[in-house]
């Protein structure tokens, strides 16, 4: 019998720890299936957050460095600088990303790293059980934000990838979702074409994954996707917002 | 054949680093060390290496710490304010047992302070600095030759122990220009540490990991165990091993009736004190540490039972103190004199110091 479906090889056999329905697992998977697709495993380097995906290296099988809060795009940039032959990325969420590590995101971007990013955006901090991120909507309640978000104090959700995008550096910055089949296989196609463009050396790769957090919004993962279409899309619009080399096309 | 040049001390940093195989900085500009950004800003590329200016001292650190993953002599350096920055990486680093050479040219704090020389680091230097039970090995020269030197010997050091090694220099050292014979280089292969992300020998394991998480207490234990047994094994050379005379300088302490004790440019002074002392008839001496974590305990514990009192100088209100009030034991007298702020004491204000404790009268 042909077999249609396994564990990509770049996944190691450690079960997930995530909660049911956090989209990790899929987004994970997602990456590994490219890493084999690209045939790139036994030169790719991962950097782990701090965060949920903090244990992201025991879930690939590939070399891996945790790093610091925020601090994954220095790490990157530093092990890239040293082995500019391996395939580098990190994986963030928006805590880690949007707010304590601006600086890093930023700079890596602007240097034009030739490494690539995948931010995970669930609008929530969600090891940390569930305080307001830089990207929690208005309105939403979180730990930290029990009355709702409010813009006249905590300001506005962030907008990463259209940041990122105003810089003159970066190669492909994207904005997916796994909401549904569809949106799944158009996300494993901007992580194919970010780690694509890297392997070419053509610079710094961004995807941002818009995500659920199933257990800090206290949401049902169907009904969190549901919300995440209905409330997190229509403020975090899907699309490419930067594409130097037309990745997308060929 | 050696190569001997009239070199500033941040310099002589910035050669040797090149010559013992360094091939990659990360830094952000702060004063007083400034000349050895600079100087590797220009001779890195020439060595095809890799100079990148980081956003902030926190990049830099975790650049480092990125780098010295993946296999490669790193370095960085800052001035005090820049070193608290790094301290959140430093912390991870020595977890996760990275080699690594770190330079703090100190400047005078806390908070701003202001850009003229200092020693009020020693704390957080020799007691770790950032969060957690770890040790950096804390070198401290008094030239620019021992600048150029322990450079060289930081990088050894820090592959030896897989750790994260201080150079704590001062803004009179890193300014100053003295002779200075350079080392010899050497290559330095950047797939020689098999642990490094990465890496391509044959023997490489299933996969490479370089991490300070241990979330499980018993795995964090262990791990903690694991670092205080690679710190004695540090101590125990620089105290009685291989690495005992490069760890501490004496000067006349045999039948010294006082001994000063001073580390970095102070002990430049402080000889001139002996000398002065010795001429007006009082037997002083000089012991310098060279290595100040490990701790050269040692020496005081001997020379405790020979000399009547101790005299340490510093420019700070009094940190190294209390390291050699711990070696002495209470045993005999330790007295103490600092000046801060950039200030640097004079011979003839140490002097007088001296008079007042064996010729009180």
């Amino acid at each position: 019998m042909k077999q249609v479906f396994s564990r990509p090889q770049s996944l190691s056999k450690k079960p997930f720890h995530y909660c049911p329905g956090c989209d990790h697992g899929v987004v994970h998977r997602l990456i590994a299936e490219v890493i084999d697709e690209l045939e790139i495993k036994d030169r790719t380097i991962g950097v782990a957050p701090v965060g949920c995906s903090v244990f992201a290296y025991d879930y690939f099988d590939l070399d891996f460095n945790q790093a610091a809060h925020g601090r994954a795009p220095a790490v990157a940039t530093g092990i890239k600088r040293v082995r500019p032959e391996s395939i580098v990325f990190t994986y963030q969420g928006d805590g880690d990303l949007a707010a304590i590590g601006t600086a890093e995101i930023i700079h890596a971007a602007n240097r034009g790293e030739n490494i690539t990013v995948v931010f995970i955006n669930n609008a929530i901090y969600g090891m940390t059980g569930g305080q307001m991120a830089p990207t929690t909507l208005i309105g939403m309640k979180t730990q930290t934000s029990p009355y709702g978000r409010d813009a006249s104090t905590a300001g506005n959700p962030i907008h990463m990838s259209e940041i990122i995008a105003t810089l003159e550096s970066p190669a492909y910055v994207t904005r997916v979702t796994v909401n549904n089949p569809a949106n799944l296989m158009k996300t494993k196609k901007a992580i194919y074409n970010a780690f694509k463009l890297q392997k070419e050396g053509k610079g710094f790769s961004f995807v941002e994954v818009v995500s659920i957090c199933p257990t800090n919004w206290g949401k049902k993962p169907v009904d969190s996707h549901k919300w995440l279409t209905e409330n997190m899309l229509p403020v975090f619009k899907l699309g490419t917002f930067k594409d130097t080399h037309g990745v997308e096309k060929s | 054949m050696a190569e001997k040049v009239l070199m500033k001390g941040n310099e002589a940093i910035g050669e040797a680093a090149v010559r013992a195989g360094c091939r990659y900085y990360f830094g952000y500009p702060i004063t007083p060390q400034s000349e050895l950004p600079a100087y590797l800003s220009k001779r890195l590329p020439e060595v095809e290496g890799v100079f990148v200016q980081a956003e902030s001292e926190v990049a830099a650190i975790n650049m480092v710490y990125g780098a010295g993953s993946a296999g490669a002599r790193v370095m960085t350096s800052s001035s005090s304010p820049g070193v608290s920055l790094k301290q959140e990486g430093i912390s991870y680093i020595a977890g996760a047992e990275i080699p690594c050479l770190l330079v703090n040219v100190v400047r005078g704090g806390p908070g701003l302070g202001n850009i003229a020389p200092a020693q009020s680091d020693y704390w957080q230097a020799t007691r770790g600095g950032g969060h957690g039970d770890y040790r950096t090995l804390v070198l401290a020269p008094n030239s620019v030759q021992e600048m150029a030197d322990m450079t060289v010997a930081g990088f050894e050091f820090a592959d030896r122990f897989r750790n994260p090694v201080l150079l704590l220099s001062d803004g009179v050292l890193g300014q100053m220009m003295e002779p200075v014979t350079l080392p010899d280089p050497i290559d330095y292969d950047v797939n020689s540490k098999k642990w490094a992300l990465g890496y391509k020998g044959k023997d490489k394991s299933e996969r490479n990991l370089c991490t300070s998480i241990f979330l499980d207490v018993d795995e964090l234990e262990e791990h903690n165990w694991h670092l205080y047994q690679k710190y004695q094994v540090m101590t125990d050379l620089f105290s009685k091993g291989e690495y005992k005379d490069f760890a501490v300088e004496e000067h006349l302490c045999d039948d010294a009736e006082i001994i000063l004790v001073g580390y970095g440019i102070i002990s430049r002074i402080l000889k001139t004190v002996v000398e002065k002392c010795r001429k007006r008839g009082i037997k002083a001496g000089l012991v310098r540490p060279k290595v100040l974590w490990p701790f050269p305990s040692q020496v005081f514990e001997r020379l405790q039972q020979t000399t009547n009192n101790f005299l340490v100088v510093e420019m700070s209100c009094g940190q190294m103190v209390e390291d050699v009030k711990l070696a002495v034991n209470g045993k005999k007298p330790v007295y103490f004199f600092g000046r801060t702020g950039g200030t640097i004491p004079s011979d003839f204000e140490i002097l007088n110091e001296v008079d007042k404790i064996v010729r009180p009268d």
